[in-house]
């Protein structure tokens, strides 16, 4: 790396340092009692007996910015999907069973329905308890890939036949949608949260429509993350180049 | 009144961005986006944080009984976190096909275009 690159950043960075210190002390103090925002957003949580405030402003209060960052996600995996395609010159070889150490086939053969079954029940009680659609469905989808640690490829996808969680995916992004849709339907606004009973406080079918669009996320991270974990490992494992054509 | 954990928040920016500038293998530079968003972690979380306050979830705390930090930039930082994830895996995609293309990842050694 040049003088003058390493001079170039030393310049910027220290500018950069500067402001950024000055901008952290004018900040309201670290600890401070006064938050607006929050005390606003909890009320609106307790009115609609939401108990995971978290959760009420991802699926209530700003169920539309959730909605942004849904398609993110599903843009993301279809650009992944996209640019790790099989290409013209590479093909696909079986990858040979190997044997797996019998402690790790144990433990990750044990661990997977316990790991499984702990993010349906984080998704599950995502308006409930600290966590939800996004942190269940990761834990959930990375349960099935214990298979893979614990026995081999082959096994893996066998349980995990790719069509089905990529249309998953995108039925999960739809009836988000359709859930919006259905409060313009009833005369609301676009996924405004007021079309259900808020039901009992503190039990899984409250908060009226957070638990159904939860489960929308949910479904959608979890088939996301399946689809994404399998395009990179079948670049790891399965696809290989054709013999003959050297690395540029 | 104390701003540390404001400036924590600035450091890790500034870190990840001197590892990104010299960054001389792209696996690498992805690792310090990812520092760079962790820093906005620590400063939305930070910025919310309340003197003795706990989790804003009332499924096993009775309302008004405590204060709570503010669920909102809780619920930003979840998002970006999600945010994070994505972008970092598609920019890992985009390496493993820069790697497989010019068979390199240094990203000083790519300088031509090619088809």
């Amino acid at each position: 790396m040049s003088r003058l690159r390493l001079w170039l950043l030393a310049v910027g960075g220290a500018g950069l340092a500067a402001l950024l210190a000055a901008a952290c002390l004018e900040l309201p103090g670290f600890g401070g009692s006064r938050h607006p925002y929050g005390d606003r957003a909890v009320h609106a949580s307790l009115s609609r007996h939401t108990a995971n405030t978290i959760a009420s402003v991802n699926f209530d209060q700003r169920a539309y910015d959730t909605l942004g960052e849904m398609s993110i996600l599903f843009a993301a995996v279809l650009g992944c999907v996209v640019l790790l395609r099989e290409a013209r010159d590479e093909h696909r070889a079986r990858p040979e069973p190997t044997d797996v150490a019998r402690p790790v086939r144990r433990y990750a053969l044990l661990v997977l329905p316990v790991a499984l079954v702990t993010g349906l029940y984080v998704i599950a009680h995502g308006q409930l308890s600290p966590g939800g659609g996004f942190q269940g469905g990761v834990v959930a989808a990375t349960a099935l890939h214990l298979l893979y640690l614990g026995a081999d490829y082959h096994a893996l996808e066998r349980v995990r036949p790719l069509g089905v969680y990529e249309t998953t995916d995108a039925l999960a992004v739809s009836s988000y949608l359709a859930l919006g849709a259905a409060g313009v339907l009833a005369g609301t606004a676009f996924l405004a949260n007021t079309l259900l009973p808020y039901g009992t406080f503190n039990t899984l079918s409250s908060g009226g429509a957070v638990p159904l669009l939860n489960a929308a996320v949910g479904m959608e991270v979890a088939s996301a993350v399946v689809v994404l974990l399998a395009h990179f490992l079948d670049q790891a494992v399965e696809i290989e180049e054709e013999p003959g054509r050297g690395t540029p | 009144m104390h701003v540390l954990p404001y400036l924590v928040g600035a450091y890790l920016f500034l870190t990840g961005c001197y590892g990104l500038a010299t960054s001389r293998n792209l696996i690498h530079a992805v690792g310090c986006l990812a520092v760079c968003q962790s820093a906005t972690y620590v400063l939305l979380l930070a910025v919310g944080y309340r003197d003795g306050a706990t989790a804003p979830v009332f499924s096993d705390l009775k309302p008004g009984s405590r204060p709570v930090v503010d669920p909102v930039v809780q619920a930003l930082t979840l998002t970006d976190i999600v945010v994070g994830a994505t972008v970092t895996a598609l920019l890992l995609a985009l390496v493993l096909q820069i790697a497989k293309r010019h068979g390199t990842v240094d990203p000083d050694e790519l300088r031509e275009l090619r088809g």
